[in-house]
Order: C-alpha cells, then structure tokens, then sequence
C-alpha cells in the first residue's frame, strides 16, 4: 500500500515536470495562434472593406458587362436627371411590366444622354453600372425580390443644364456641327449638342435608316467628343503661347506688315478674305487672325518643343472622360517641311482636334492655366434621394503658368473688343475667346469655329462651338456661342 | 414558384451558415465532451440542410435526374462516414470531423453548380481519401517509429519534387502535376506531409545548431525545387510552415526574424530575376493594365466578388463561370459572387475555427514530434487559406493556390483529408492519455482527496 503510494507520488511528479516543459514550446504555439487569428481578421477586415468601399468600382467597370447584363433582369434602369432635377431619361413600366425607356427632351440631349437599348451610348453607357443597382432599403429588397417585383434602379445626376442646352440646341439651328459648353473651374460639362441628331425615343423604329448606307449624315456620332476637325485659327492660341515661352522677355516687340498675302519661296498664305491687316503688333495680329503673322512666327518656332505643347494639352492622347472620344492630333516631328511648319502655325495642315477639346483649351486659359478633367455625372442617388456617391472636380493637368494664362486670357479678350470675336458678345457679360475658320477641302466652306468664355473678371462658362462648313468663325460661329452666354446671363 | 424558393433559399443558406460559424465557436466554451458533442450533431444538421438547400436550387435550374441521383449518394456517402468515423473513433474530434464535412460539400456544391463532371470526379477521389482518413489515426496512435524516418521523409519529398520540375506538364505558366494513366498527380501537395514530418522527427532528436543547420538546408531544397518549377505558391506554404516549425521547436524568435528577413530577400531577388513574379505584382497593382492578357483572371476576379456584395447573386444566379480557373485557384471568388461576402466571412472564420483546433490539439502533446507535425499541418492549411482569399481578393499578390477542401482538384483534397486524419490520429492519443490521469486522479482522489491534481482536464 505504501509502495503503491509512493509510485504514485512519483509518477505525479514527472507528470507536473511533464506539464512545465510542454507549456514552455506551447507558449511558441499559442503565439503564432495569435499570428493567425490576427491574419484571418485583417483578411475579414479586408473584405468588409472591399465590399462597403471599392465593389462599386469594379462592379461598374464597363468590362464586367455580363454581369450588369444581369442586373437589368433584377433592377429597373434608373433615372438621368439634369442638374436642376428635370428628368431626361426615365423608364415607364405599363401594366404588363413592359418597359419602355423615356426620353421626354427628344433629340435635344440625344448624344450626349444616348440611348439603352441599341447597345449603350453616351450617359446610358458610362453610368450603365449605376442606373442598374439599387440602393433602397435591404428588407425593401428582399421584399420585392420575394415578390418577384424588380427593384427600382438609382438615380443618376448629371451636370447638364436644361437652359443652356436648349439655348445652344436651338441656336446651332440645322447646321451641322457641335457645341460644348463647360464649368472652366470645374471641368463640369454644361451643354453638350451634336448635330445632326435622332430622336432617342424612337431609336428602334428608325435604327435601320439611320446606319444604312445611304445615310451620309452620322447623326449617332457625338461630333462634340468624337468629331475631329482641324483647329483652324484657333489653334493660334497654342502658336501664341509657345512664342511667348520661346522669347518671354520680347515677345511683344513683334511686329508684321500684312499685304494679305505671306510669301515664302513658292508658298504663299493668306489672309481670310485676302484682307489685308497692314502694319501690326502681336495682340493686333491675334485679335485680327492673321494668317501670315502667324505664318512668320512659326517659322521662328522649335517645333519639338511646340511638339511637347501640345502633348501637354491634350493630344495624341485619349482624352480624360468616359465619353466615347476620339484623340486629337497633332503630328509634326524635328524635320518638317517649310509648307508643313506654315500651315501648321495657323491650325491647318495635319492637325486635328474635337470640340471638346478645344473647349478644355479654353476652359484651361479661363481657369489660369489648370485643366480640369470634364465630366458629366454629378451624384447617384437612391429612389428615395439619399445619396450614394457623388462625383467631384479633379484637375488634369496644369498646362501653363499663371502669368501665361493671364498674357493669353488679354489676348483672347482683345479678339472679342477688337478683332474677329465681336459677336460673341452680348449685354451684361464680357467675353475673351478665339475665331477660326478652318479650311478642309478645297471649293468648300470652311467650318466655322469659336471657343471663348465668360465673364472675363471672373469666369464661369466656356462655350466651344464648331459649324461644319459654316464659313466664318466670328459670323458662324460666335453668334451661337453668344446664344449660349446670353442663356446663361439672362434674366430667363 | 421556382424564384420564390430560389430567393428564400439564399437567405436560408446565409442564415445556415451563419448559425454554423456561431456553433463552431460556441463549442469551445465548455470543456465537457458529451456537451460539445451535442452542439458538433446540430452541426451536422445543418450541413445536411445546407447540403439539400443547395442541389434543391440545382435541380431546379438544371432539371436534370443526375442532379438528384449524386446528391443522394453523397447524402449517402455523409451519412455513413459520419456513422463509420464515430463508432470507430468515439474520442475523436467531432468539430473537426463536420467541418471537414463541411468544407467539402460546400466545395461539391459549387463544383456541380459550375461543372458537374469535375463535381463528381472530384467526390470519387474524395470519398477514396476519406476511407483512408478511416486507419490513418491508427496509424498515427501506434506507429511509433514515425518519429525516426526523417531521411526517408527527405529523400521521398525532395525526390518526387524533382520528378515534377524534370518531367512535370508546363499547365498555365507552372510545373505543377505529373500525369500518370490519365490521372495528374500533385506531388507537393503530398511532399507537404512528408516535409512536416521530416521537420518534426529532425527536431524530436535534438535542436543543436548543426542540425538546425542541416534542417534548414534540406528544407531550403523543398523551397528551392518549388520555385523552379515555378509553383510559388507552394514555395511560399512550405517556406512559411518551416520558419513557425523552426521557431516553436527551438523558441528563438532570432531564427524566425532571419528567416523572415533572409525570406523577403529571396522575394525581392526573385521578382528582380523572374518576368512572372514581376507579372503577379504588376497585375496586383493594376489588373487593367494588361485586362485583355495577364489580368484578365485578377479583373474577372474582383468583378466576380464586387457584383456578389454582401448577400451574393444567390446560388446559380450569377456568372462565375467567366473566371479563369474558377474551380480551383480562384474558387473563393465563385462563392463571393453566388454566395455572398458574408457567406465568405463565415467561411473564413470557419477555416479560422479549424486551424485553431488543429492548434489546439498539438498543445496537448507531449512528445515533440508530435506537436511539431500538429503544429506544421496547422500552419499549413494555415498559410495555404491566406494565400488563397489574400490572393484572389486583390489584398496580396496572387499565387495561384487552391483553398483547402473546397477547391478542385484531387491531390488537394486527398492531401487536407490525410491531413485531418493525422490531426485526429493526435487527438485520439491524448484522448486516451486524459482518460489514463483522469483515472488515475480518479483513484489518487479517493485516497486523499484534500490533494488537488494539475494534469486533470
């Protein structure tokens, strides 16, 4: 019995030894636990993220479409809304639970707010993602899910104002051409009008005329973003530019006598309308359009650092928008021909340019000198107005100093007191801006551009309008910008 | 009709799971056996519930007779398992055994939703392995000269990886399988086991520093061969494990901080040498760089796990069947976007649950060999899970793994399967061991019961 004690003792003790060491190697063991605990939970905490912050972006990536393909059998597509709330697409649900998708402004926001259901176009494309997802109330959700009732799409807000958009639709008239009209400080896209247009409401139903090949008008494409047209004189403001930074300390010592033509060797360029502007300075020379000052001062240039300008502002390069948008183009290297480097001077010649674009040239003058990324989409908001993202001002790129843009912004000023600009102008505001008139096919008009904005104290609204084959920039072009200003500073 | 039972089934599997998760954590409040074996059958339960709520929304999507015939026989084939495990290991596991269960019939389920063939190969290979797990804690309770064959663990290992990076197939980019009559073998997913107890039986004779030194070089060649033969992710597993393995059998921190250090070293060499280490990277940071070639998986990915957000497309509703290699390396995803993110973080906690468990048990041991090959396999599975969601979900770099009993692919399973069954092997041991002090205390207690006794549980 005592034996059997004692063994016992024993056999307690080595157990106890036993317990000591194994807890000495587990203090290691319950460490790394604490390792892979810790792991998993930033690997949940990584999820949560993901799913509450980021899935919105990727789940609206326009390359997921099979996925949002889906959706619309789960979500009624949502709202487009103007910036003062009126709508301008909405879907209808008849009794039968057909769908139709409204569009009550017609062909007057046709591009620029597109159409659903010929594939997606314009604002229907680029906030596709958003219109089909739904952020009401989860039980509302499930609610309806259980009833197999579809779930209202959000709403979707845009920058677009009604007024300026009527304004600049019903002044472009039935030329064919494209105005844009944009928040300089902003980048916000105001008005955008394309012509000629379709009526969105009926796009089924005339889809086959409209891309037959006997049409020759285009009217789907979206001149404004995707049009390329060569800049013209507008293009001076860039040729400009590049002479002052070229010789800052005396630029304003130019000086040219203009007989209406410029002849160098066996080219010869000429003034609009063969007019002659006789003995000028630099301002003169911008305000009155000047084809063979210009011409002359291009000949002065190093066109590889002209080359690395433009870059800077925006071509040969996609343009920061969703938009379907074309790239302008501008395409002289080191060894360029004399016509090359004459032409090109004055906006002629290879380069080309969408009025878009010019409009964020313009837009980048206005705003001293920092080019704002354009867009389009405000805010999503859920059914019952609560929102859910909003979309805010970025900047692009600061495409020249301060002082530059404030030399430009007199420049471009002078054009509208002095020059070829005059009709851009109308009570109560002032405009700075840029004609052109760009020839592109022999024994045609020429498209009549303008670009300006508004008010030159402080401005707010930059208008860029392009007429194809509309003749002269200041009679064609600038009037309807004027339309455009009048809208925007007008009582009504 | 059909929609109605579709949409209510997806908040019912939600709930299900979630119940589970609760119940997997649950368990661990109360030490008592026979309680916590009453919470693992409400377990069952609802993998079973899971399990028809899921070939229910199949059928009914596919109308297919097929559908319903496999589903019965895994019924069938759970049902026995269950019945077969517990009469003849009645102290094994029982949290461990249905989510084993578990993890794998959530893998069926979402193989058959996505292919139905790879579904019911995949079932095959599975129910083989699971009769194996059936003698392997056997095995594992009275072989005791398991801890002595560190040189065979080695020579096997490190050879069958040098069969793969020789004569291994070249599938997408890595040397991973070796095809033998029409069946592709996995063979580090094995060599895993054999690298574990290699490790475990160098450090049971002793942790001078020649034979750290000599450990650490041949499981630098496992490493090594791995890397070569492109398979980083499982370089990365096997690095990993034998740097926690390394630190828990010699407790110096120092070792595990060089390692790590020496580790990132290599990583940075590696991505400075290797145009698809840089790839993985650079696809990591932007998948849309490349969306049409290199990233395309990564994007489709994300696009998979955005559109699934919290509550998930419900099962058969979405379109997962645009992720490149869905049923294996990128399986986590399909689940996001079908099942849900919540579903998916209950999955995570249930794998969380598992390993703790299988920490848990290589606590109790008391020989070191024992503990390190408990603890080596934990980390493992550990690490492999990690790497598996970390890398689909765009958190770390993608390594192209499979995520433990869920994704397909044979040698996976086979080998989380063999690894369970040693884990319960472990845990059968020290069963056996409680009730020997148990008894013991027992009789210690009626002789002076004023003594208090440490070793009781």
């Amino acid at each position: 019995m005592r034996q059997q004690r004692r063994t016992k003792k024993i056999q307690k003790r080595t157990l106890k030894a036993e317990g000591r060491s194994r807890k000495k190697v587990n203090r290691e063991i319950v460490l790394v636990t604490y390792v892979f605990v810790g792991l998993f939970l930033i690997m949940i905490g990584y999820l949560g993220y993901f799913t509450y912050k980021e899935s919105d972006t990727y789940r609206n990536n326009p390359y997921n479409s099979k996925r949002q393909q889906l959706f619309s059998d789960r979500y009624i597509r949502g709202s487009i809304v103007s910036s003062d709330g009126k709508t301008l697409a909405e879907t209808k649900v008849d009794e039968d639970g057909k769908e139709t998708r409204s569009y009550p402004y017609g062909s007057v926001f046709a591009h620029v707010v597109g159409y659903s259901t010929k594939g997606n176009t314009g604002i229907e494309s680029i906030a596709s993602s958003y219109l089909l997802n739904t952020h009401i109330n989860p039980a509302l959700q499930i609610l309806y899910e259980l009833k197999e009732q579809k779930t209202m799409g959000d709403t979707v807000k845009t920058t677009l104002n009604v007024k300026l958009q009527k304004a600049a639709y019903e002044a472009l008239g039935d030329k064919k051409g494209a105005v844009v009209v944009l928040n300089p400080k902003t980048g916000a896209i105001l008005a955008m009008v394309s012509k000629p247009d379709y009526n969105p409401n009926e796009i089924n139903e005339i889809w086959d005329e409209l891309v037959s090949e006997e049409n020759k008008n285009s009217n789907l494409v979206n001149r404004a973003t995707q049009g390329l047209y060569p800049p013209g004189s507008t293009f001076k403001i860039l040729t400009l530019l590049e002479y002052i930074q070229e010789n800052p300390g005396n630029y304003e010592d130019f000086s040219f006598d203009c007989d209406s033509v410029y002849e160098v060797g066996d080219y010869s360029i000429k003034c609009s309308k063969l007019v002659s502007h006789g003995e000028e300075d630099l301002i003169t020379a911008f305000a009155k359009s000047c084809n063979g000052a210009f011409a002359s001062i291009g000949q002065t240039l190093n066109f590889s650092s002209m080359y690395k300008l433009c870059e800077k502002f925006g071509f040969n390069e996609k343009l920061p928008t969703d938009l379907l948008s074309n790239a302008s183009s501008f395409v002289l290297k080191d060894s360029i021909s004399v016509w090359d480097v004459l032409q090109t001077s004055i906006g002629q010649g290879k380069t080309t340019i969408t009025p878009l674009h010019n409009a964020m040239i313009a837009a980048a003058v206005a705003n001293n000198g920092v080019m704002m990324k354009p867009y389009v989409l405000d805010t999503v908001e859920s059914e019952s107005g609560t929102v859910i993202k909003s979309f805010s001002p970025e900047n692009y790129r600061t495409v020249m100093s301060k002082d530059e843009a404030a030399i430009l912004q007199k420049y471009m000023r002078a054009v509208v007191t002095d020059g070829t600009g005059s009709k851009a102008e109308g009570d109560g505001y002032q405009v700075a801006g840029k004609t052109g008139s760009a020839e592109f096919a022999t024994g045609k008009e020429t498209h009549a551009w303008f670009v300006g904005y508004a008010d030159v104290e402080d401005p707010e609204i930059v208008v860029s309008v392009l007429v194809e084959e509309g003749g002269s920039g200041g009679s064609a072009a600038a009037p309807i910008a004027r339309a455009v200003f009048d809208a925007y500073y007008g009582e009504e | 009709m059909t929609n109605l039972v579709i949409e209510l089934s997806k908040y019912l599997m939600l709930l299900i799971m979630v119940l589970y998760t609760g119940l997997n954590f649950y368990v661990l409040r109360k030490q008592d056996v026979r309680w916590q074996n009453r919470v693992c059958r409400k377990q069952v339960f609802l993998v079973f519930l899971l399990q028809f709520l899921g070939y229910l929304i199949i059928y009914l999507k596919t109308m297919e007779i097929r559908m319903l015939i496999f589903y019965g026989i895994q019924v069938l084939f759970f049902l026995i398992y269950f019945i077969l495990f517990k009469t003849i290991y009645p102290q094994s596991s029982r949290v461990l055994l249905s989510n084993m269960v578990l993890l794998f019939s959530i893998g069926l389920m979402m193989l058959t939703r996505l292919d139905v063939d790879k579904a019911e190969k995949q079932f095959i290979i599975g129910m083989i392995a699971a009769a194996v797990t059936l003698v392997i804690p056997v095995i594992i309770k009275h072989m005791k000269a398991l801890s002595k064959w560190a040189w065979l663990y080695a020579a096997v290992g490190i050879a069958l990886l040098l069969l793969v990076w020789a004569v291994g197939d070249t599938n997408g980019g890595a040397q991973l399988r070796i095809s033998i009559g029409g069946f592709a073998l996995q063979p580090s997913e094995f060599v895993k086991l054999t690298f574990v107890f290699f490790t475990a039986s160098m450090f049971q004779k002793g942790q001078s520093f020649g034979r750290i030194v000599v450990t650490t070089g041949i499981a630098a060649a496992h490493v090594l061969i791995l890397v070569a033969s492109t398979d980083l992710g499982s370089g990365l597993v096997y690095f990993l494990s034998f740097l926690f393995m390394l630190f828990v059998a010699t407790r110096q921190p120092l070792y595990f901080f060089g390692g790590l250090g020496a580790g990132c070293g290599a990583a940075a060499l590696a991505y400075k040498l290797f145009s698809h280490v840089r790839v993985r990277v650079a696809m990591w940071q932007n998948p849309f760089s490349d969306y049409e070639g290199k990233g395309y998986q990564m994007a489709q990915s994300l696009f998979a796990i955005s559109s699934g957000s919290w509550f998930g497309l419900g099962f058969y509703q979405g379109v997962p069947t645009t992720i490149p290699l869905k049923e294996n390396d990128f399986i986590f995803s399909a689940i996001c976007e079908e099942l849900g993110v919540i579903f998916a973080i209950c999955l995570v906690l249930i794998y969380l649950g598992f390993i703790l468990q299988m920490f848990w048990v290589s606590t109790w041991m008391d020989e070191l060999f024992y503990k390190i090959v408990g603890f080596g396999l934990a980390v493992m599975v550990g690490v492999q899970v990690f790497l598996h969601i970390g890398g689909v979900t765009k958190m770390i770099p993608s390594t192209g793994i499979t995520l433990p009993l869920i994704s397909y692919g044979g040698s996976s399973v086979v080998s989380t399967m063999l690894i369970i069954g040693v884990i319960q092997g472990l845990h059968l041991m020290k069963q056996r061991e409680v009730e020997e002090i148990e008894y013991a205390a027992a009789a210690q207690d009626e002789e002076d019961p004023e003594e208090d006794f440490e070793g009781r549980r």
